[in-house]
């Protein structure tokens, strides 16, 4: 038996790194996690409402819309609405993790383990992180954005620089490329372009044309855009990419604000397909790290009891006529389902065995546990390993909803003849693509009248809502600068 | 073993969202203002002091996006907690808008709501509400005439008074000039002398003795002269302490608070005086570091009370106004010397006084309490009925009469009459836009 990392609640910087140290060696020894390098920030519970209002990023750009989010959660903190969360992780190379000083020492283990191994391993193998985000640099990316639009508020004025990230804004969700890989630079080479362009600035500055706003561009940038739009073939699915090369009215600082954007709506992307797998890695890391700490002798009684509190408040799921049910929650699935392959593959049942004949019995958890969080995003995850034991648990059921009827119709629910339509029907919920309207550029006329033309394709009947259509296509008149037509049309 | 470090962010500095913040104020700075003065109008003014919370319209502040109608189409989604549900059932839809219980999908709820509500911190809330005002004759005591003067340190001189006198400095330079001009210790003089009485206490001294002697009083005499001549302490060596008079800004207020608690000021009336005092107050308490408050009721006799007394208890007796005057002349004369005080005086009455007393006031204030305060308010208050009777400003009860006769040689004097709640905030403008008009 090891003596105890803590025996009270009260946390330190030696307790934090010793207990760091015993995290770390289950999390690569035992659970053979790869991760990268860990930062750890210990900050306040109001540096945590900073972090909130702005997407949880360290570093942001400065917008009113942060300063909104802020004021609600400031405000529905301080009334006791709603508590801070015990953590907040940043996909960044080292991986930088939040942990609050109110946080109690069984408090701060538990989110290092949720958030610098669980939350990281994560980032670190998921394909979808991999593929399309870049961890190392988004840190730069982001202080090389604060910088250029500050710069742009002192150049251009608060409210031109406003105007363009508010429309943006509004395009945020259509600003992503969705399926294939964005013909990007690197972030490195962005900044490097954008200094070239800053130097450009020097060396042509000539006192007499300051009063002039500078909006033309070099010559061979023209060029070298006009050349992309030509590439592009439409239909295009991410309006903020079009916008930004192909609108005939902005500038180029403009062009780089709309690019700031995207660049950021792209980096989250993976995390809003991925959120029931994340929390549930992170989840399930934690749980097993504190045990493992517990039967290691490290942690006594009442961290482990303190520990349990917490996880099953964090993996509690309302049911669907409680007052506290908002949806799924993603930690209680994500955490059922990986704890639910941790079982079929040690000791499964004869139902496991037809189920997943992969891996039933084989008694590798580690192995599948890893290779579904590199290689699945929930909706697949969902398709492949959604149990009719954790159905059966959840006591999920599917129901349609047809707007023109009065009544939902139970399809299916969790017995032998649903468990397949049930699972299908949740991992299309997780299906960005059904939630989120698939709005393309259709045709852009950009020798004529420069009109650009845009389409919903609907799905099952879902048209847009009405009351943000027209703002947003205010926003997109606002970027283009002509014409804006937009069709909603069955696929 | 992976590196990594922890690292205490909690020192760094706060309000990293500030900027943000105040981008949200001004983009929806419209609406807040509109907030705010209803709250203003609506509120009781006893809660001016904290922060205030704040309904907007979201319309205002919104983040349109492209979203789907929830109201439209077919789909399919699986919620949790099945009891009795069998396949084929149908379940009646909660009525529209109650969405509570199955049937909201997270992703469609989106931010429906049409009020978005948050905190703003007194200090915005005071900087939206005082927006455009100014403090009257601010500029006069307290920034341009400076006249209270604070003694600070400024170095070192050759020349001062005794009482300033550096000894450190003196010390240390009259050293340095005694080592330098070599002026013989009194050590080393004592002990010539005593070499000197040994010699002298000889009877019959011998011939080396003797020239020794003589050698050793020449020599004395050449030490007593160098010592004359560089003494232990030279008017050179002495410095002083020197004091600059540094003009320091008054920042400092007092606020009398003078009023009619005879039988005729019921709660209504006082209610009214008190959210006047009440924001007089909290803008003087923005404008000055300190602020101290005086509270004087009269009827026949004044006398200074704490606030409890001030609003709440009730005195029977006639009016003569000008006792509350004579008052708050003695207590400022006593306690807040008008050199190092900004005086405030706020009056509030029903308008009735002893007949002829108003004429005293008058004089009392052309006299005396003119000259030292900055600003002078008077809010007569009225019922509703009254204040169209007296819609004409020359009419009125005796004191308004005759304060309008010598109003107008003060420019920092003001008068008006309220009659309810609402009347407070515009007339508390008033006051001052008036006073900014004519001291622009």
């Amino acid at each position: 038996m090891s003596a105890l990392l803590f025996t009270d609640s009260e946390w330190s910087f030696d307790r934090l790194k010793a207990t760091y140290d015993a995290i770390e060696e289950i999390a690569l020894n035992d659970l053979k996690l790869d991760v990268y390098p860990n930062q750890i920030e210990i900050i306040s519970s109001e540096q945590m409402l900073d972090a909130y209002s702005s997407h949880g990023m360290p570093l942001m750009y400065r917008h009113w819309s942060f300063g909104k989010h802020f004021a609600r959660d400031q405000m529905m903190y301080q009334k006791g609405y709603q508590g801070l969360a015990y953590e907040i992780v940043i996909n960044s190379d080292p991986c930088i993790a939040y942990l609050m000083e109110e946080n109690t020492m069984t408090m701060q283990a538990l989110v290092m383990a949720h958030a610098s191994f669980g939350h990281n391993h994560f980032f670190k193998n998921n394909y979808l992180f991999r593929q399309w985000t870049d961890a190392e640099g988004i840190l730069p990316y982001l202080d090389f954005a604060k910088k250029y639009i500050a710069k742009c508020e002192d150049e251009y004025g608060l409210e031109e620089v406003e105007k363009i990230l508010d429309s943006a804004h509004a395009l945020m969700d259509q600003g992503v490329f969705r399926y294939n890989r964005p013909p990007r630079l690197s972030e490195a080479d962005q900044l490097a372009k954008a200094a070239r362009r800053a130097e450009h600035e020097q060396k042509t500055f000539n006192d007499i044309w300051r009063t002039l706003p500078n909006m033309e561009e070099e010559d061979g940038e023209a060029e070298e855009r006009q050349l992309e739009v030509r590439n592009i073939k439409l239909p295009e699915e991410n309006l903020l990419y079009f916008i930004e090369k192909a609108s005939p009215v902005l500038k180029p600082w403009q062009r780089e604000l709309v690019r700031i954007v995207r660049n950021v709506s792209q980096y989250f992307y993976p995390q809003k397909q991925t959120k029931v797998m994340n929390e549930g890695c992170a989840t399930f890391v934690h749980h097993y790290i504190m045990h493992a700490l517990y039967d290691k002798g490290l942690i006594n009684e009442g961290a482990i009891i303190e520990f349990l509190h917490s996880h099953s408040s964090v993996v509690f799921q309302p049911e669907f006529d409680d007052q506290r049910y908002s949806g799924i929650n993603p930690y209680a699935l994500g955490f059922a389902m990986m704890e639910d392959i941790r079982r079929i593959s040690t000791d499964p049942t004869a139902e496991d065995r037809d189920w997943f004949p992969d891996f039933a019995g084989k008694g590798d958890w580690r192995d599948v546990l890893k290779d579904a969080w590199a290689n699945y995003r929930d909706e697949s995850f969902i398709l492949q390993f959604l149990s009719p034991k954790v159905m059966r648990d959840f006591r999920l059921f599917a129901l349609h909803d047809d707007s023109d009827e009065a009544h939902y119709e139970i399809e299916a629910i969790h017995d032998d003849r649903g468990f397949r339509r049930v699972r299908e029907t949740l991992a299309r919920q997780y299906d960005l693509g059904m939630h989120e309207p698939n709005i393309q550029v259709v045709a852009a006329d950009l020798e004529g009248d420069r009109m650009i033309s845009l389409r919903h394709e609907t799905h099952a009947g879902r048209t847009l809502d009405p009351k943000t259509k027209e703002d947003v296509l205010w926003h997109v008149h606002g970027l283009w600068g002509h014409k804006v037509k937009m069709d909603e049309d069955a696929a | 073993m992976n590196h990594f470090n922890f690292i205490d962010r909690r020192k760094n500095p706060k309000g990293k969202s500030l900027g943000n913040r105040q981008r949200f104020l001004r983009r929806a700075k419209v609406q807040i203002k509109e907030a705010v003065n209803k709250s203003i109008r609506d509120r009781s003014l006893k809660d001016l002091d904290s922060g205030e919370k704040i309904t907007i319209p979201s319309k205002s502040t919104s983040e349109p996006r492209f979203r789907l109608d929830p109201e439209s189409g077919e789909r399919d989604y699986v919620a949790p907690g099945n009891k009795e549900f069998g396949v084929g059932d149908r379940i009646k839809k909660p009525p529209k808008q109650g969405g509570k219980g199955g049937g909201k999908d997270a992703s469609d709820s989106g931010e429906a709501e049409d009020q978005f509500q948050f905190t703003l911190s007194q200090e915005e809330f005071l900087d939206i509400f005082f927006e455009d005002l100014e403090l009257p004759n601010l500029v006069k005591r307290s920034l341009k005439d400076m006249k209270s003067v604070a003694w600070r340190r400024a170095g070192i001189t050759v020349a001062g008074s005794p009482t300033n006198l550096n000894l450190v400095r003196t010390m240390r330079n009259a050293h340095g000039r005694r080592l330098a001009l070599k002026r013989p210790s009194n050590r080393e003089v004592n002990e010539l002398k005593e070499r000197l009485f040994e010699l002298e206490r000889i009877a019959s001294p011998d011939e080396a003795e003797i020239a020794e002697k003589k050698a050793l009083l020449i020599k004395l005499e050449e030490m007593e002269a160098r010592r004359r001549w560089a003494p232990f302490i030279d008017p050179l060596d002495v410095r002083y302490n020197a004091f600059a008079p540094t003009p320091i800004p008054t920042t400092a207020a007092v606020m009398f608070c003078l009023m009619d608690v005879s039988g005729s000021m019921g709660e209504r009336e006082k209610d009214l005086a008190k959210r006047f005092y009440m924001l007089l107050y909290l803008f003087l308490k923005r404008r000055y570091e300190r602020v101290d408050v005086v509270f004087i009721r009269h009827t026949h006799h004044a006398e200074e009370v704490d606030e409890e007394t001030f609003f709440y208890s009730r005195q029977s007796g006639g009016t003569v106004v000008s006792t509350a005057l004579e008052k708050m002349l003695e207590i400022q004369k006593a306690r807040y010397s008008a050199s190092e005080w900004n005086i405030y005086v706020a009056q509030a009455s029903d308008g009735y006084t002893q007949s002829g007393d108003a004429q005293r006031c008058v004089e009392m204030l052309d006299e005396d309490v003119m000259p030292i305060s900055q600003y002078y308010a008077y809010i007569e208050i009225l019922d509703e009925r009254e204040l169209e009777v007296f819609s004409d400003k020359d009419s009125g009860a005796e004191l308004w009469r005759a304060y309008r006769t010598f109003a107008p040689k003060w420019k920092n004097f003001a008068q008006t009459r309220i009659a309810k709640p609402s009347d407070i905030f515009p007339v508390f403008r008033e006051l001052f836009a008036k006073n900014t008009r004519e001291a622009a």
